[in-house]
């Protein structure tokens, strides 16, 4: 296994490519672009035996990728912000039709006003459109969830799409380190995509009918089951590439640290856990007794893996890059209801909207606001 | 049933139309020409609606329907993935004028320049059927529908009819026709021409709408040949770019017959029939003279 300095969006390609998708629709947008440019290289020299389409909107690239899943075949897409927007119509169209599309959001903000930055209004924006949604921290883990994505998604008790979201510029543009795993190695672990239904003439179905009143419901219902399902599908898929490959991200949903015997937690999702880490570090040798929970899927929400991670804590901290105007943020929101019946003081601190940095003085002081007896707020 | 035209029903009967829908007798027989070996994409519009009532559903080939404006990009989808699992099907992709005019216009522009190798029809019923008989770019001058009313003011929509099928052949669209339900065996073979030629080929077929119109549901055959005879629908194909004549009208009925058979002209003054009739002329001394001339589209 090479061991390369990379950026994370050529290593996203790289990942996508040992994957195998045959059909990739894609139109540009930054800070998603060099994800997409990369993967023209790979066909256009013969390294990728795949079907790019320029399409001339967002709202084509997802419709072209539900077109080509249905007709079978393994997809890729990646987007950004407004073009993720132009995406929405499409999003549930393709969950709802329980076609296993992956694409990768490089996250931007949303305008106006417009910024090329990172935040995560767009991906958050769209999390209730019955996508799974993998939030990643370094380079190695968004190779790594890539691969596991697809198996995820395409597992017969899931179908269902997946957004792969990592923080543009701050992830997207970034060189680290990474191991690329090898074609025999992915080959053994995600099998050759088999589509459960698919256009074909010889079974003719009909796909994306009209539901009426009486069976809408039930439509949903079966869709969220499978949401659910996916908690343990995500998990076992993880554990599974763990052993394979080495490499674990606590349990696939949430990983912990330094919880051991903290007091109080920090929670966010996505490049600001990095930051976070060295403050716990840093806080650690102060004698404080703080930890870290990053999370890693957004959807399906890994409620009871909260509440047991956080059953020994007197305070949690959650970071919103997002904000739902007029309430608070979104993640926020998710946890608090998640925590409802614990006797955890939590509270909320809106920071890094349209690209401001979130350094490690903002979340030290957002770490110790519950021990001070301090309210959340904005990181400005 | 049509002497000469394959048995098969793909577009199977107990769908939801209206009795004498024009689009439902466009799709029975564009299924026929295209055969068991097709995949069908549909945009949102009155054929879907009333062809898919889950668990119901009319449709006898693949079917897939997605959203009113994406059916071009959909099909791109399939097409390229059927080129890497090495698999050729006709693609079907069937959407209304609104579909096509207007709102999935840029998806269809696009597809189209690309190059993928499918067929659209647009089935064209001069307006938003299946939301109530609104206005689209396809709809006649004139028209009363219920976003253009005919008012004591504005009598009904301002503005003369999207030019499509050349703005389609200026694309460099291999094979570009017009079509219309009263004319069946023709519609028939230009479906299987625009399939056969590789490439995205585009045909627009001509059908009333029964309550859009305001005519009798016996009537709608009937109308739609007063429009290929009034010159209000010529029909035509452009293939590698050079336009051809396929129903030469040589004595044309006056527009009037046709306006006067639908309630949706109902308000109509003698001027306003005049200005209409003049358009027509004009169109068809136009038509002719590519025709004659040989213009290329492309
Ligand atoms: C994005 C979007 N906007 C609006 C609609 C509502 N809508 C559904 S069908 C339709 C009209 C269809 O008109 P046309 O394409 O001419 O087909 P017809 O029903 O006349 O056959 C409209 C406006 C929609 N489904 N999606
Ligand atoms: S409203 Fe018009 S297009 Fe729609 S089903 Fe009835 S006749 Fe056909
Ligand atoms: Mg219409």
């Amino acid at each position: 296994m090479p061991e390369i300095v990379v950026e994370a969006s050529r290593a996203m390609a790289l990942g996508v490519k040992l994957c195998k998708p045959k059909v990739i629709p894609m139109y540009p947008i930054t800070p998603q672009t060099h994800i997409v440019e990369a993967l023209a290289e790979m066909i256009n020299n013969g390294e990728l035996q795949a079907e790019m389409i320029h399409v001339e909107s967002e709202h084509s690239a997802c419709s072209a990728l539900l077109g080509a899943q249905a007709a079978g075949v393994r997809t890729f897409s990646a987007t950004s912000s407004q073009g993720l927007a132009l995406m929405y119509e499409i999003l549930p169209i393709i969950s709802g039709n329980r076609m296993p599309c992956v694409m990768a959001v490089a996250n931007r903000a949303l305008s106006a006003p417009i910024s090329i930055w990172n935040d995560h209004s767009d991906a958050v924006s769209a999390r209730d459109q019955g996508w799974i949604q993998l939030w990643v921290e370094s380079t190695q883990e968004a190779i790594d969830t890539t691969i596991q994505l697809y198996k995820i998604c395409e597992d017969h008790s899931v179908l269902l799409p997946g957004m792969l979201c990592l923080d543009g510029f701050t992830l997207s543009h970034v060189y680290e380190r990474a191991i690329v795993p090898e074609q025999e190695q992915v080959d053994a672990f995600l099998p050759e995509y088999k589509p459960y239904i698919k256009l074909d003439p010889e079974k003719p179905i009909t796909m994306g009918p009209i539901a009426f009143p009486n069976s809408f419901m039930e439509f949903k219902k079966m869709q969220h089951e499978a949401m659910l399902q996916a908690l343990k599908v995500i998990k076992n898929v993880h554990d599974e590439f763990a052993k394979q490959f080495g490499r674990a991200y606590g349990d696939g949903l949430l990983e912990l640290y330094r919880m051991e015997d903290a007091e109080y937690a920090l929670m966010g999702m996505g490049t600001l856990v990095g930051t976070a880490r060295v403050v716990v570090d840093k806080l650690r040798e102060e004698g404080q007794k703080v930890g870290l929970i990053k999370l890693r899927s957004l959807r399906p929400f890994p409620k009871g893996e909260l509440i047991n991670a956080t059953k020994n804590l007197q305070g949690l901290t959650v970071i919103d890059r997002h904000i739902s105007l007029g309430y608070e943020g979104p993640l926020f929101s998710d946890v608090r209801s998640a925590l409802f019946e614990s006797d955890i003081r939590i509270n909320n601190f809106i920071a890094g909207l349209g690209g401001r940095d979130i350094t490690q003085k903002h979340l030290r002081k957002a770490l110790l606001s519950l021990k001070e007896r301090r309210e959340g707020g904005w990181l400005l | 049933m049509i002497r000469g035209l394959p048995e098969e029903e793909f577009f199977a009967s107990g769908h939801r139309a209206c009795a004498g829908c024009g689009a439902a007798i466009a799709m029975r027989h564009i299924t026929k020409a295209a055969g068991r070996n097709t995949i069908v994409v549909q945009a949102t519009g009155c054929m879907e609606v009333v062809s898919t009532p889950y668990p119901e559903t009319a449709w006898r080939l693949p079917y897939i329907h997605g959203a009113f404006e994406n059916t071009a990009a959909i099909a791109s989808g399939i097409e390229r993935a059927l080129k890497t699992l090495g698999k050729k099907y006709n693609i079907l992709v069937l959407g209304g004028d609104g579909a096509t005019f207007d709102i999935g216009f840029g998806a269809l522009s696009g597809a189209i320049e690309r190059g993928h190798n499918f067929l659209y029809v647009c089935n064209d019923n001069g307006a938003y059927m299946n939301t109530g008989i609104q206005r689209s770019g396809a709809t006649p001058k004139y028209a009363h529908t219920t976003t253009s009313p005919a008012g004591r003011v504005i009598p009904g929509k301002l503005e003369w009819k999207k030019p499509l099928p050349f703005i389609i052949a200026s694309h460099r669209a291999p094979y570009v026709a017009t079509a219309s339900i009263s004319e069946i065996p023709d519609l028939y073979s230009k479906i299987k021409k625009g399939l056969e030629i590789e490439g995205p080929c585009y045909v627009q077929v001509f059908s009333p709408c029964v309550p859009g119109w305001g005519i009798d549901s016996a009537k709608s055959v009937e109308v739609a040949r007063l429009a290929v005879e009034t010159r209000i629908c010529p029909l035509y194909e452009i293939e590698g770019g050079i336009l051809k004549i396929t129903k030469d009208i040589k004595e044309p009925k006056p527009v009037e017959e046709y306006l006067k058979a639908q309630a949706r002209f109902k308000h109509l003054s003698e001027t306003q029939i005049k200005e209409i009739q003049a358009f027509v002329d004009g169109e068809w001394t136009r038509i002719k003279e590519l025709e004659e001339k040989k213009c290329r589209f492309y």
